[in-house]
């Protein structure tokens, strides 16, 4: 019998081999500081109501504190249906009115603790997280204290919402480990069923509160909780009959290089070197589901003696074959007995892209891509993992579905990451370019004006604002504000406005800053986790004309779920026409005479009869064919002609 | 909390740091103990008396204090001990998080009027049959394991590092897992998302060390 390896002698073994090959091991390549510069976000005074304010190419429209029950509760997420803006909040909901931005006015208000409660809506259904284990089913105050208390729940509410202004609870969809956020998904094939996709970070409910609830590795049990989602069918018109129908195993056989771009690909690649290495007699290990070829400087003296305690001078093949069936127990010593199993096994939030039948599923310490055509049943594509990145928070997509954004939550928006001493790629969101189905790595971006250590400040959530022929997106930082941003060149992301108050405390750092914020026709609305709900609007600057705000505005959404992006369409107006010709000017990829004289042109056409207006368009349409040959940027002169054709649908 | 008791938690904190300074030239930042204003206290007791924290809630931040320190501990050493590139950012990233972390659990503690143990590597003292005794928290090295790694240079330096880490990241995930089974806790809205971002991301840290710990072993380089 071979004498079974002990691990301190595996890690004295290790030793030597190690110190055999002990190379250079220089000092890390720190990560660029954020460079301080001159900010108006820097320095602003503190305080719960009175913070002093620093606006940049915004007009802030109006700021409402959270109602008397609300308040002293942190507000969550946000969701549009209408005119109503719904904002989640830790001690339930509120409905906001907002055909007024400069006024909001509340329209309902549904009391019910629990975390987080992020919202979604779809029709006349409200859906809302709940997660913690202080969450009750009847909504009342007091918590569920013990490890299992029938009391509780924790997955999503369903509420009906048709007189949005008397919410009614219907259901709760119990799931294994609580809801942190949800996904409310579309199937375009199918419009009376809709899905919603479960995320979760948190831990797994013993079977006694919820039958069928497994906290064990898969390897150990099957029916395991971990390392899937979970998927809530909502049948539209009997939502009472909404139930978890499948699991979806995204997370098979990833693998965590500390670097950008891993793949499937890179596994079985790592498969096959060791399959083609074992053929060659060397020896090979399996970490987390991916194969590695183990250095001959490791294997040798574990084979010398493994011979010595076999009885022979030099090692033979029954040595050989005798240490191969004792490593993987020896790797899995090493590893603290997770060598195989580790790695993700939840999603923090996930971004789908119906139109697109596209997913960025944010899971762990990866950033995965899915591919969702069968929304009950969605598909990893593509995985990349990120040394600079905690775990991975959400998604978004560029419209085109050419790039997608991922935010590393740092320190889980309670940790003050935005000071001038944390790397600008620590915290920050991560663009991706996408190219068929895979995503390559460009650039970081970071809010770049430093905040003081008593402000809670990371990447979090935001939208896309529908600037035409542009990726402009509007992000919250938390108590670092909300940050509008260009990611058009997905190298080189650039700030264009901007708003943050000072602390919500000087002394200390409490809880406060911008939760989420989006884009929702015209207007910009923030959650503030302290204080209340902002509502802004953009300024034209150097960076955004008033035509591309115009032509932003002409987007219509009947009802928002960020997390469900919609593919934005922009209806012919001269707005979006011209929006293209500041765009060309701005990059002077057209002449400034042209420049000059398309829009003139614009103009008399859009003054004109219809007869007079047709035969300028095609004009303007006939030139512009011609300097789409010169164009630095031809295919923004195509976009600009296919607008100006469009504009001929235009009744004057 | 009284001045005096707000100076003698201020005292007992920079205390522990100079006994961590004289093992490792840098140490963790002292925090200056500010009392909460009366309206803090206010709305806490508000929030505690709506979801009251327990003694394991106590334990836990208490605990996590001592577990975070030795982390931060063990990640300064990184620069004089030849840390490869891949260990160093990776200590650089605990020392930020777990610092900012144990800030966050001090604050907590303060705002309930509660002892704020210093951020000092050390066992909890624990009274047991009478006798305080110096208790490690799961996963926390032991002094020899402690000396092990300080004596370590280089690729060495890293294996170590690694090894250790993911046990002490291990017993902090346990740490969190005991804590939600226990009797009534993790009710507090505060400590459940703590402990639920201690979970995800010593969880997601754990496969990435693991992952680097290979390279290490079988490659017999630095990740």
């Amino acid at each position: 019998m071979v004498s079974v390896f002990q691990s301190a002698r595996l890690q004295r073994l290790a030793l030597a081999a190690g110190l055999a090959s002990l190379s250079a091991c220089g000092g890390a390549a720190k990560p660029a500081q954020m460079a301080p510069m001159p900010d108006a976000r820097v320095g602003l005074k503190a305080g719960l109501n009175d913070a002093g304010e620093a606006i940049s190419n915004l007009n802030v429209l109006s700021r409402t504190p959270s109602p008397s029950k609300f308040s002293s509760a942190m507000n969550s997420d946000l969701a549009f249906t209408g005119k109503y803006a719904i904002q989640g909040n830790y001690n339930g909901f509120m409905v906001w009115d907002i055909s007024t931005p400069t006024a909001p006015v509340l329209a309902s208000s549904y009391y019910c603790p629990a975390s987080q409660n992020d919202v979604s809506v779809y029709k006349n259904l409200l859906f809302m997280s709940s997660e913690s284990t202080g969450s009750r089913k009847d909504c009342a105050d007091g918590g569920a204290p013990g490890a299992v208390n029938l009391d509780r729940v924790r997955g999503v509410r369903i509420f009906d919402i048709t007189d949005i202004t008397k919410p009614k609870l219907i259901k709760s969809v119990e799931t294994c480990r609580g809801s942190h956020t949800h996904t409310v998904v579309e199937d375009p094939k199918d419009r009376e069923n809709i899905y919603i996709y479960i995320s979760g970070s948190s831990g797994v409910r013993p079977a006694e509160e919820l039958p069928g609830c497994v906290n064990a590795t898969p390897d150990k049990d099957p029916n395991s909780s971990r390392f899937k989602i979970e998927i809530i069918k909502v049948p539209v018109a009997h939502p009472e009959q909404s139930a978890i129908i499948s699991t979806a195993k995204i997370f098979e056989n990833l693998q965590a290089p500390p670097r950008h771009g891993e793949t499937t690909v890179d596994i079985e690649n790592a498969a096959k070197a060791a399959a083609a290495a074992r053929a060659q007699g060397k020896f090979t290990a399996s970490i987390q589901g991916s194969e590695m070829v183990i250095s001959d400087n490791f294997i040798k003296p574990m084979l010398d003696s493994t011979a010595k305690a076999n009885g022979h001078a030099a090692a033979n093949s029954a040595d050989s074959t005798a240490l191969r069936s004792a490593l993987p127990i020896m790797v899995a010593k090493m590893f603290g007995g997770g060598g195989a199993t580790a790695g993700p096994d939840q999603c923090h939030d996930i971004t789908v892209y119906p139109s697109a039948g596209l997913a960025g599923g944010a899971c762990g310490g990866y950033g995965l891509l899915l591919d969702i055509r069968d929304p009950a049943h969605p598909v990893r594509i593509d995985a990349a993992a990120d040394s600079n990145f905690s775990y991975w928070h959400s998604a978004t997509f560029n419209n085109d579905a050419t790039k997608v954004l991922f935010s590393d939550e740092w320190g889980g928006g309670s940790a003050p990451k935005c000071r001038s001493t944390d790397p600008k790629e620590w915290g920050a969101d991560a663009i991706f370019t996408l190219n068929n189905g895979k995503m390559a790595f460009k650039s970081y971006y970071k809010l770049p004006a430093p905040q003081t250590a008593n402000e809670n400040c990371v990447a979090h959530n935001g939208s896309l604002i529908p600037i035409p022929g542009r990726d402009v997106m509007i992000q919250a930082w938390y108590q670092g504000g909300i940050s509008v941003f260009d990611w058009t060149d997905a190298s080189h992301p650039m700030e264009i406005a901007s708003f943050d108050r000072g602390p919500v405390d000087s002394t200390r750092m409490a809880m406060g800053g911008s939760w989420s914020v989006y884009w929702y026709n015209g207007a910009i609305v923030s959650s503030e986790i302290a204080r209340g709900l902002d509502v802004a609007e953009l300024k034209p600057s150097q960076y955004i004309s008033q035509n591309e705000i115009d032509a932003a505005k002409t987007v219509h959404y009947d009802y928002l779920n960020a997390q469900g992006q919609p593919k934005m369409v922009w209806p012919p107006s001269f707005a979006l026409a011209r929006s293209y010709v500041d765009q060309l000017e701005r990059s002077s990829c057209l002449g400034a005479a042209r420049i000059a004289s398309v829009r003139a042109d614009l103009s008399s056409a859009e003054k004109a009869s219809a007869a007079t207006r047709q035969s300028t368009l095609s004009s303007i349409s006939t030139q512009l064919a011609n300097d789409a040959r010169n164009s630095c940027d031809a295919p923004k002169v195509q976009k600009l002609m296919d607008a100006v054709r469009d504009l001929g649908s235009i009744r004057p | 909390m009284t001045p005096s008791r707000a100076r003698h938690i201020a005292a007992m904190m920079f205390a522990g740091c100079m006994a961590v300074r004289s093992l490792h030239a840098q140490a963790v930042q002292p925090t200056v103990a500010v009392a909460p204003s009366s309206a803090t206290i206010a709305r806490v007791r508000a929030d505690s008396t709506r979801l009251p924290y327990t003694d394991a809630d106590v334990e836990f931040m208490s605990g996590m204090i001592h577990h975070h320190s030795q982390a931060i501990v063990m990640a300064r050493m990184a620069p004089t001990h030849g840390a490869g590139p891949s260990v160093s950012t990776l200590c650089e990233r605990i020392i930020n998080a777990q610092g900012d972390e144990i800030r966050l659990m001090q604050q907590w503690l303060r705002d309930r009027q509660l002892p704020v143990p210093a951020a000092t590597a050390g066992g909890m003292k624990m009274k047991m049959g009478g006798m305080e005794m110096d208790m490690l928290m799961p996963g926390m090295l032991s002094d020899e394991q402690m000396k092990q790694l300080d004596a370590a240079r280089g690729l060495e330096f890293d294996r170590l590092f690694l090894t250790f880490m993911i046990q002490h990241h291990t017993g902090a995930v346990g740490m969190v897992n005991d804590l939600f089974a226990s009797k009534a806790g993790a009710q507090d809205e505060a400590i459940f998302k703590f402990a639920s971002d201690v979970n995800a991301d010593q969880s997601t840290e754990i496969a990435r060390m693991q992952k680097m710990l290979a390279v290490v072993v079988f490659e017999g380089r630095t990740p």
